[in-house]
């Protein structure tokens, strides 16, 4: 069993606790210590599907409901909730919160490793900093940031499937929105606040906004639609970098087990003008 | 080796060949043994079956636009009713399905005017007279020859084909698709069912088998990761996306965990022969369902309840993603599925009862009877019973067919 960050504490404190809650306490504990186990476990084997062989999709897909149901518990019972309030503003709602959240906050403390949009780029590195910076974790911010992440980790899981050069329907945009996503991050970020969700959503790949209809440059993502974005993620994995980007929510595995980390190859400068850029977008997003 | 991992089974119709996959790509079929009986020649007893051919079905491949491998390993075999003296199968791996004939060659040609025994061109100037060449007996020579390759129709993996009885037309499935081929058609397929989400990140249901109705050619099912069935009538649109019946099983909430989605998946789903139930097996019990009656089954076997305090260690493992077959036998009363330790269980479908039996290598004797055995939960102990603990879950019995006398 995976027991990285999870350690036994016993609650301290009162003293004066009946023998009946304290195994009370304990059961509880101990259910949400396996699930917490669980969802490690959960996340890991969605990290190991890359191959050189495609993943079994229907295992991921069991594994990654599995993932989904234990967040969503725990963000009913509020210890998503606890987690994540000490970092992020306490007026959040928990479920608005989702894996990803958790993550990003948590990254603050360790040492900018990259983590967070490795998978929704394949460009890998450029994005991954960006997330380090502590205003992500502010409540007007981490609701859609974490909504990205999720949902852009999940895409690309199902996405490295679907790049072929047969297919030119929608899904390929996704993808090779990524592909062209470095053209079009750069014009994005250098723009005005004006920008409409769309467009972000073209930098981000496979963005969760409900209103995702294709963008103004859907056009230009139909001519790119086939590119080999494959290609990127060999990339990122021959470059060391934590590539399991065809599942969702691995991210946390970024927290809970920090040799799984990649370590930061984008030098800092160049970093500090990413956050920029993504804090821009995401005042955006937030603000529409 | 790992090569020679047997990954599909196929009985033909008769029951006389068997044919088998494995993961490097390789068919072996395998002909039943006949005895001659004095001097009357007897279908024989013995029950015995010897290599009849064997052949490369599909090779390794690689898919450059995704730059991944495409594995040569065989997913399905499936025999088309026999029309002549030749046979035909299908077998698919991942991506591409191919028609192959299987034939037979027992004469050969013999006294070529312009070649010589050897194959040889003759000096013209050596012929002296015509001869019309005869047909002489040889040794039996069998000829596996592809005779149609359905390439390029699948963008996910495909995990079940399936003959119409139409003998016309033939469906294969993938996670997410199912199409329909024809069978002389190899340049096209028509997509019928397509549960494919606009979004990707929506995806939390899988197809995980098809089948066609064994009489009715415009009926298939087709069973998910959610543990459904949809019974699709091709005769209602052209897009089978929206099912005529769907059968599920409201879930059991005193049996609620993390693992009931991925226990409820089902693995296989099967046509009685008779037109009129769907056999399914998901993680823990095998299901008999009335087609008639949606809101449930009509029968489930468990298959190893005692299984079910272990999930975590079986999903850590991913032993939990096993995907089992089940088969009726050919007069739908009883029913058969693999389970680990080399066992498998058969259950009588009058009687309710199972047993458990043990796939013995040892016992190589044709017709030998395969010893019960028993999994020890509790109570008395008797010998031979075996712990759950000691079972062996490397050792499991995915494939299965029922020969059809």
């Amino acid at each position: 069993m995976f027991s990285k960050g999870t350690k036994r504490k016993f609650s301290d404190g009162d003293e004066e606790i009946s023998a009946e809650s304290l195994v009370g306490a304990r059961v509880a504990s101990s259910y949400s210590l396996q699930r917490q186990s669980l969802l490690d476990m959960s996340l890991i084997k969605l990290q190991l599907c890359h191959m050189l062989v495609e993943p079994n999709l229907c295992r991921s897909v069991l594994i990654a409901n599995t993932v989904r149901q234990i967040q969503e518990e725990m963000t009913h019972d509020g210890s998503w909730h606890m987690v994540t309030e000490a970092f992020c503003n306490p007026g959040q709602s928990p479920s608005e919160r989702l894996v990803a959240t958790e993550v990003l906050c948590r990254s603050r403390e360790q040492d900018a490793e990259p983590k967070l949009f490795s998978v929704i780029s394949y460009e890998g590195c450029r994005e991954e900093e960006v997330v380090a910076d502590e205003t992500l974790c502010s409540v007007s911010v981490s609701d859609t940031v974490s909504d990205v992440c999720l949902a852009g980790r999940m895409g690309q899981c199902w996405e490295k499937s679907e790049l072929s050069g047969v297919e030119r329907d929608e899904e390929a945009l996704e993808d090779s929105s990524l592909g062209s996503g470095e053209d079009e991050e750069i014009d994005t970020e250098d723009e005005a606040s004006t920008k409409s969700p769309k467009t972000t959503g073209q930098v981000f790949g496979t963005f969760e906004i409900k209103n995702g209809s294709p963008g103004p440059d859907s056009a230009l993502e139909e001519l790119f639609s086939d590119v080999d974005t494959s290609y990127y993620d060999l990339d990122t994995m021959l470059t060391g970098m934590q590539s399991a980007p065809k599942m969702g929510p691995y991210d946390l595995l970024d927290s809970l087990a920090p040799s799984h980390s990649s370590p930061t190859i984008v030098s800092t400068p160049k970093c500090r003008s990413d956050l920029n850029e993504l804090d821009h977008i995401m005042e955006i997003i937030v603000g529409s | 080796t790992e090569a020679d991992v047997i990954s599909t089974v196929e009985f033909n119709q008769t029951g006389d060949l068997l044919a088998t996959g494995d993961k490097g790509g390789r068919v072996v079929i395998f002909q039943r043994e006949t005895e001659s009986k004095g001097e009357s020649e007897e279908l024989g007893e013995s029950g015995e079956y010897n290599v009849y051919s064997t052949f490369q079905s599909h090779e390794p491949d690689f898919d450059y636009l995704k730059s991944l491998e495409i594995e040569e390993k065989i997913n399905k075999i499936r025999w088309l009713p026999q029309q002549n003296a030749a046979r035909f199968l299908l077998s698919t791996n991942d991506k591409t399905i191919k028609l192959w004939k299987v034939s037979e060659r027992d004469k050969r040609p013999e006294g070529y005017n312009l070649k010589d025994e050897e194959g040889r061109i003759k000096d013209i100037s050596t012929v002296t007279s015509l001869r019309v060449p005869v047909l002489k007996p040889t040794d039996l020579m069998v000829e596996v020859r592809p005779r149609r390759i359905f390439a390029n129709g699948h963008t996910y993996h495909v995990n079940s084909i399936s003959v119409n009885s139409d003998g016309e037309t033939y469906l294969s499935a993938d996670d997410l698709r199912v199409n329909m081929w024809h069978l002389d058609i190899t340049d096209r397929s028509f997509n019928i069912v397509d549960i494919k989400p606009a979004n990707m990140e929506d995806l939390t249901e899988v197809i995980t088998a098809a089948e066609f109705h064994p009489q009715h050619c415009h009926l298939f099912v087709y069973s998910s990761s959610k543990g459904t069935l949809r019974l699709c009538d091709m005769r209602d649109s052209a897009l089978c996306d929206k099912h005529s019946k769907i059968f599920e099983e409201p879930e059991d909430p005193g049996n609620r965990s993390f693992f009931s989605e991925i226990i409820s998946s089902v693995s296989d789903v099967k046509f009685s022969h008779s037109g009129r139930y769907l056999l399914t097996r998901d993680y823990l019990t095998v299901k008999v369902w009335d087609l008639n009656m949606e809101k449930g089954p009509v029968g489930t076997y468990q298959v190893h309840e005692y299984l079910r305090s272990k999930l975590c260690s079986l999903y850590e493992n991913d032993c939990i993603f096993d995907k089992f077959e089940c088969v009726w036998n050919s007069t739908d009363s009883v029913i058969m599925t693999g389970a680990y330790n080399s066992f498998f269980r058969m259950f009588d479908r009058e009687t309710g009862r199972g047993v458990t039996l043990e796939a013995w290598r040892e016992s190589s004797k044709p017709r030998a009877v395969l010893r019960t055995r028993r999994i020890y939960t509790g109570g008395r102990r008797r010998r031979g019973d075996v712990g759950v603990d000691s079972l062996d879950f490397t050792k499991k019995i995915l494939h299965m067919a029922w020969h059809p006398a």
